[in-house]
C-alpha cells in the first residue's frame, strides 16, 4: 500500500488530494499487483500533468493576451537578456569550449622551445628529431610549417597558403582523406618525389570537385607536384586558411642549426599520460640537450600545451569572459526587472487570484498557474533572443582567431541547448519569486477590500531594483574602463603614419627569383613605375609588414663579443628598398637611408632603430659601429625612429633594416621583400587596378595577395577589442535602460499605493517639496547603495580585467566618478513621471476613493 | 457567467471511457470503484478502467459539468468514508444520448454498406 501510495505523488499534488484516497480504495478493493498499479500510474500522471498544462496554457495566453503592453516589454526583455547571453556563449563555445574536430582531440598538444622573454618559439629540426626520439610520452609526434606559395593551375596565378608537414603529421592528427591517401612516411624523405595534399575548398575551387584530380600535377612556386589526395570538407590544419599539405624534405644539413627554429611541433599523448608529465618528460630533455649542446641551447627550455588552448592568448580569453560576464548580467538585470513587473501584476491580480482560490484552486494550483505564466513568457523570450543572437552574432566574429575548426560561430545543436536551458533557468529566475509569494499570501485580498498595502512585497521590489542598479553600476563602470583601454591603446604611436598607405603581397617564387639581380629589377621596373602614377607619393618594399608579421627575429652580436640569445640581444631582421621609410614616414634620425649605391659587391649596411643604437652604443654615435647579424659583419649608416612591429599593445624588438640588394643569391629568401607600400594623397584603394596592372606587366604569373591599407592593418591589431568594448557598452546601455524602468516602476507603484497618505499629508498643508521627498527619498537611497555595492563589485571586475585595461588602473576615479553620476541621473529621470504623479494628487478624489 | 454554455453537440464525439462513465452513473449514483465495477460487468469484462483513467476522466466531467459530486451517502454500514458518490447531470444525460444517436447513426451508415452485422 504504501508503495502506491508513494506512486501517486507522480500525480499532480491538486490531482493527488482530490482523488489520491480513494484511488487507494481502489487499489485496495481491486488487489491488483504492485507491476500493473506501476504501469497504471506510469501511463496515466503524465496525462494528468499535461491536462493541467492545457488548461493553464490556455489561461496564461488569455492573461497575457489582456495585457499586451506587459506581455511585449516582458517578451522584448528576456529576448534581449537571452539572446545577448545566447550570442556570446556562441562565440565562447566556439573559441574556448568545444573539443577541435579530430578524434580524441583532448590529447593533441602543441610543443615549442622556450628562451627568455619568448614563451613560444618554434622547434629548429634537430631538436625536433632529438624530441621525437627521446621521449616517452607521445604516441605520436610530428611538425609542420605554414607558408604561402604562388600556385600556378588552371586559372590566374593564385597565392594560397599551405602548410608543409611531417610524414606522420596526419596520424598524429587521425584524420583520413577523403580522397587517395595523406602524406605518410614515404613522403618526407630526402628525394622523394613531390606530392601534395588539397584541402575540400581548394579541391571544389580550382578543380570544380573533380575526383580524377589525384596524379595530376601542380606547379608550386614553380615546381610540379603530384596531387595524391584530398581531405574532408570539416578538416583544417594547423587553421582555417591553410589549403594545401607538402610533405618536409630535411636534407641531413637541416639539422645542423639548433638555432634554426621554424617546426611547429605537434604531437598526441600516449593514452593516459597528463600534460603535466609530458611537460615533465620533455623537460628532462630539454635540459639533457641543454648539457648536451651549451653554446646553441644555453637559455633555450620547452613547453607543450593542449592543441585546443593554444591559439587562444590570454588576452583573447578574457575579452570573452568578460564579454560573458557582461551579458549574464543584462540577464540577471531583465530577470529582475520582469520578477519585479511580475510582483507588481501579481498585486494588481489579486482579486482575480482570490476568487480562483475561493473557487477552489489550491495553493499549488495557483503557484503552477503563475509559473506557467512565467515559462510561456520565457519561451517566447527565448525564442525571439534566440532569433536575436542569430543575426547579432556577425558583429562578434572579430573576436574569433582562425582555429583548426570549420566555419565560423553559429546558432548550432549545442547553442540552441544552451539557450533552451537558459530559457527554463530564466523563466524559474524571473516567475518563482512572485508565485511563491503569491502562494503565500492567505489571499484574504478580496474579504478585507481593496487596501492592499503590500509593505513585505515593497521591500522585496526595493531589493530587485537594488540588484538591477548594482549590477548597471558595474557594467558602467566596467564598459568605461575597457573604452578608456582602447582609447590608450588608440593612442598608442605606432611609429609609422597608416593612413593613406596601400599595402599588397607579391611574393616572388623561389627558385625562379633565386638570383638577387632578378629581383632587383621586378622591383625596380615595379616601383619606377608605381612611383609615376598620377597621386602616389612614395613606394617600397620590405620583408615583412609591421602588425602583420611579429617575427623575423636575430640574435645580435656586437663587437665581437657573442651575446646570449636572450631577449635583449635581438632584433627583427627586414630587407628594404630605399622608398620604404618615406612611404610609412618613419623619421631618419641620423646618417642617411639605404640607398640603390647599396649593392651586393659593396660593404654590408644596416639601417637600425633608435632603441638598438640606444642599446649598444648608448650616448656615442652608432654611426659607423660594426654588429654581426644573419650570418654577416654590417655598419651601421643611419638610425630611424622605432616602431610597432608585434602591434600596439606589444613590446617589440629592436628593427634592423638591411639594403634589398644585400640579400645575396638564395640566401634567406624567406625574407626577401613581398610587401608593397604605395603612399597616395587621395584614396589609396583607388590605385589598385593600375598597380595591378604593372605588376602583371612585369611578370604575368605573379599573384597579387592581401591587399589592405595599412590602416586597416592597424585596425586589425585591436579589432578584438573594438568589438569587445562596443558590446560592453551595448549591454551597459540596454542595463542602465532597464534599471531606469525599474525604478520609474517601483516608484509609480509607490506613488499610487501611497496616493492616499500623500493627499491627507497635502490636506494637510504638506509643501510640493515635502512630497518630493517622500516620493525621492526612497530612489535616492536604492540608487546610493546601488552605487556603493556596484563600484566595490567593480573595483573586483576591474582588478580580474586589469591585464586587458592596458595599464588603465581598475579603480580609475574618473570611470567611477562618471558611471556613479549617470546612475544618479538615471535615477531622477525614472523618478520624474511618478514624482509629478504624486504632486498632482488631488486629495479630495483620492480619499473619496478609500 | 455570461458565456451561453455549449451543447451536447459540443461534446461529441465522447472518449470511450467517459461515455462508460456516463452510463455506468445513469441508473444510480457511484462511487469510484463501483464505476469500475458496472463498466467491466456491462463489458463482460471487456473493460476494465484503471485508476488513473478514471478518476482523470472524472475531474474532466466534473469540469465540464457532465457529473457532480453527491452529497448524499448510504447507510454508515455500506459506506466507506473515503469514497465519493458521483450523479449524472442533465447536461450528461443529453450528452450521452447525443453520442449515442451519433453511433446509431454511424452503425446505420456501415451496415448500408455491409461492414457490420445485421439487415440492410
Amino acid at each position: 500500500m504504501w508503495f502506491y501510495r508513494a506512486l501517486l505523488h507522480l500525480y499532480p499534488s491538486s490531482f493527488r488530494s482530490e482523488y489520491g484516497e480513494e484511488m487507494c480504495a481502489v487499489f485496495e478493493s481491486r488487489h491488483s499487483s504492485l507491476l500493473a498499479a506501476a504501469f497504471e500510474v506510469l501511463s496515466n500522471a503524465p496525462a494528468a500533468h499535461w491536462d493541467i498544462l492545457r488548461q493553464d496554457l490556455r489561461y496564461a495566453a488569455r492573461t497575457l493576451a489582456r495585457a499586451p503592453g506587459f506581455t511585449a516589454v516582458a517578451i522584448l526583455v528576456l529576448a534581449l537578456g537571452i539572446g545577448a547571453n545566447t550570442a556570446v556563449f556562441s562565440v565562447t563555445d566556439y573559441v574556448l569550449i568545444r573539443s577541435l574536430p579530430f578524434p580524441s582531440a583532448d590529447r593533441l598538444v602543441r610543443l615549442w622551445e622556450t628562451l627568455p622573454g619568448y614563451r613560444e618559439m618554434e622547434l629548429s629540426p634537430a631538436n625536433y628529431r632529438d624530441w621525437k626520439r627521446m621521449n616517452t610520452v607521445f604516441e605520436e609526434m610530428g611538425a609542420i610549417t605554414t607558408f604561402a606559395v604562388n600556385m600556378i593551375g588552371e586559372g590566374p596565378p593564385e597565392r594560397i597558403n599551405t602548410a608543409v608537414v611531417t610524414g606522420n603529421l596526419f596520424t598524429v592528427l587521425g584524420v583520413p582523406p577523403l580522397l587517395g591517401r595523406s602524406i605518410s612516411s614515404s613522403d618526407d624523405r630526402d628525394g622523394a618525389p613531390l606530392t601534395a595534399v588539397l584541402s575540400y575548398g581548394l579541391w571544389q575551387r580550382a578543380f570544380g570537385g573533380d575526383a580524377g584530380v589525384l596524379g595530376r600535377k601542380l606547379d608550386l612556386n614553380g615546381t610540379p607536384h603530384v596531387v595524391i589526395g584530398v581531405m574532408p570538407p570539416q578538416f583544417h590544419f594547423p587553421d582555417q586558411e591553410t589549403e594545401l599539405w607538402t610533405p618536409f624534405e630535411f636534407p641531413e644539413s637541416a639539422y645542423e642549426d639548433r638555432n634554426n627554429n621554424y617546426l611547429d611541433g605537434v604531437a598526441r599523448l600516449r593514452r593516459g599520460v597528463s600534460l603535466e608529465q609530458a611537460r615533465a618528460d620533455i623537460n628532462v630533455i630539454a635540459a639533457q640537450l641543454r648539457r648536451q649542446y651549451p653554446k646553441e641551447l644555453e637559455h633555450a627550455g620547452a613547453a607543450v600545451n593542449f592543441l585546443r588552448d593554444d591559439e587562444i592568448t590570454d588576452q583573447r580569453r578574457l575579452l570573452l569572459l568578460a564579454l560573458a560576464g557582461a551579458a549574464l548580467c543584462v540577464l540577471l538585470i531583465a530577470c529582475s526587472n520582469l520578477a519585479n513587473l511580475l510582483l507588481a501584476r501579481a498585486l494588481a491580480r489579486q482579486k482575480e487570484l482570490a476568487v480562483r482560490a475561493a473557487l477552489g484552486a489550491g495553493r499549488e494550483r495557483l503557484i503552477r498557474q503563475l509559473g506557467t505564466e512565467s515559462m510561456v513568457l520565457a519561451l517566447a523570450g527565448g525564442l525571439l533572443g534566440v532569433l536575436l543572437a542569430g543575426l547579432a552574432l556577425p558583429l562578434l566574429t572579430k573576436l574569433v582567431p582562425s582555429l583548426p575548426i570549420s566555419g565560423m560561430p553559429s546558432i548550432d545543436f549545442r547553442v540552441l541547448g544552451f539557450a533552451a536551458i537558459l530559457t527554463a533557468l530564466t523563466g524559474i529566475g524571473f516567475g518563482v519569486v512572485p508565485a511563491l509569494r503569491v502562494g503565500r499570501t492567505d489571499l484574504t485580498g478580496l474579504r478585507e477590500g481593496s487596501r492592499s498595502g503590500g509593505g513585505r512585497k515593497a521591500g522585496l521590489r526595493s531589493a530587485l531594483i537594488l540588484a538591477e542598479v548594482t549590477l548597471s553600476v558595474v557594467l558602467l563602470i566596467s564598459a568605461g574602463l575597457l573604452l578608456r583601454a582602447l582609447l590608450r591603446v588608440q593612442s598608442v604611436d605606432p611609429g609609422f603614419r597608416s593612413e593613406g598607405v596601400l599595402t599588397l603581397e607579391t611574393a616572388l617564387p623561389m627558385p625562379k627569383y633565386d638570383a638577387t639581380a632578378r629581383r632587383t629589377a621586378f622591383y625596380r621596373r615595379v616601383l619606377s613605375e608605381i612611383q609615376a602614377l598620377p597621386g602616389v607619393s612614395d613606394a617600397g618594399y620590405i620583408s615583412f609588414l609591421p602588425m602583420a608579421m611579429g617575427g623575423g627575429i636575430w640574435p645580435v652580436d656586437v663587437d665581437g663579443k657573442t651575446l646570449d640569445r636572450s631577449e635583449n640581444h635581438s632584433a627583427s631582421l627586414r630587407y628594404i628598398t630605399p622608398g620604404f621609410f618615406a612611404t610609412l614616414k618613419i623619421p631618419l634620425q641620423v646618417g642617411r637611408n639605404v640607398s640603390e649605391t647599396d649593392a651586393g659587391d659593396r660593404p654590408m649596411v644596416a639601417v637600425v632603430s633608435e632603441s638598438f643604437a640606444r642599446r649598444y652604443w648608448p650616448g656615442q654615435s652608432p654611426l659607423g659601429r660594426h654588429f654581426k647579424f644573419a650570418f654577416l659583419d654590417r655598419s651601421v649608416v643611419g638610425v630611424v625612429g622605432d616602431i610597432h612591429v608585434r602591434g600596439l599593445e606589444r613590446n617589440s624588438e629592436p628593427q634592423v633594416y638591411l639594403p634589398y640588394q644585400q640579400q645575396h643569391d638564395g640566401d634567406l629568401v624567406f625574407y626577401s621583400p613581398k610587401h608593397l607600400v604605395i603612399r597616395a594623397s587621395g584614396n589609396p584603394r583607388l590605385l589598385l587596378p593600375a598597380v595591378r596592372r604593372i605588376i602583371q606587366q612585369a611578370d604575368p604569373e605573379q599573384p597579387i595577395a592581401d591587399v589592405r591599407t595599412l590602416a586597416e592593418i592597424v585596425q586589425a591589431d585591436i579589432a578584438p577589442r573594438t568589438v569587445q568594448v562596443r558590446v560592453i557598452a551595448a549591454f551597459a546601455a540596454l542595463a542602465f535602460l532597464l534599471a531606469g524602468l525599474g525604478i520609474h516602476g517601483l516608484l509609480s507603484f509607490t506613488v499610487s499605493t501611497r496616493s492616499s497618505e500623500i493627499a491627507v499629508r497635502i490636506a494637510l498643508g504638506a509643501q510640493p517639496r515635502n512630497i518630493l521627498r517622500i516620493v525621492l527619498q526612497d530612489s535616492l537611497l536604492l540608487a546610493t547603495a546601488g552605487v556603493i555595492l556596484g563600484v566595490a563589485l567593480a573595483y573586483a571586475a576591474g582588478r580580474a580585467m586589469q591585464s586587458i585595461l592596458a595599464g588603465i588602473t581598475p579603480g580609475d576615479a574618473a570611470t567611477f566618478l562618471a558611471a556613479a553620476g549617470l546612475c544618479f541621473l538615471m535615477t531622477l529621470a525614472g523618478s520624474l513621471a511618478p514624482a509629478l504623479r504624486a504632486l498632482r494628487v488631488d486629495p479630495i478624489t483620492a480619499i473619496r476613493a478609500e | 457567467m455570461t458565456q451561453k454554455s455549449p451543447g451536447p453537440e459540443a461534446f461529441l464525439p465522447l472518449p470511450a471511457a467517459t461515455f462508460h462513465i456516463l452510463m455506468a452513473v445513469a441508473e444510480e449514483d457511484r462511487h469510484g470503484y463501483a464505476i469500475i465495477q458496472d463498466v467491466a460487468a456491462r463489458t463482460g469484462g471487456e473493460l476494465t478502467l484503471s485508476a488513473g483513467t478514471l478518476y482523470r476522466s472524472i475531474q474532466r466531467m466534473l469540469e465540464q459539468g457532465l457529473v457532480v459530486e453527491t452529497q448524499e451517502r448510504p447507510a454508515p454500514e455500506l459506506d466507506d468514508e473515503r469514497r465519493r458518490y458521483y450523479r449524472i447531470t442533465p447536461l450528461g444525460a443529453a450528452v450521452a444520448k447525443a453520442e449515442a444517436t451519433r453511433m446509431a447513426k454511424l452503425v446505420k451508415w456501415a451496415r448500408a454498406l455491409g461492414f457490420a452485422p445485421g439487415k440492410a
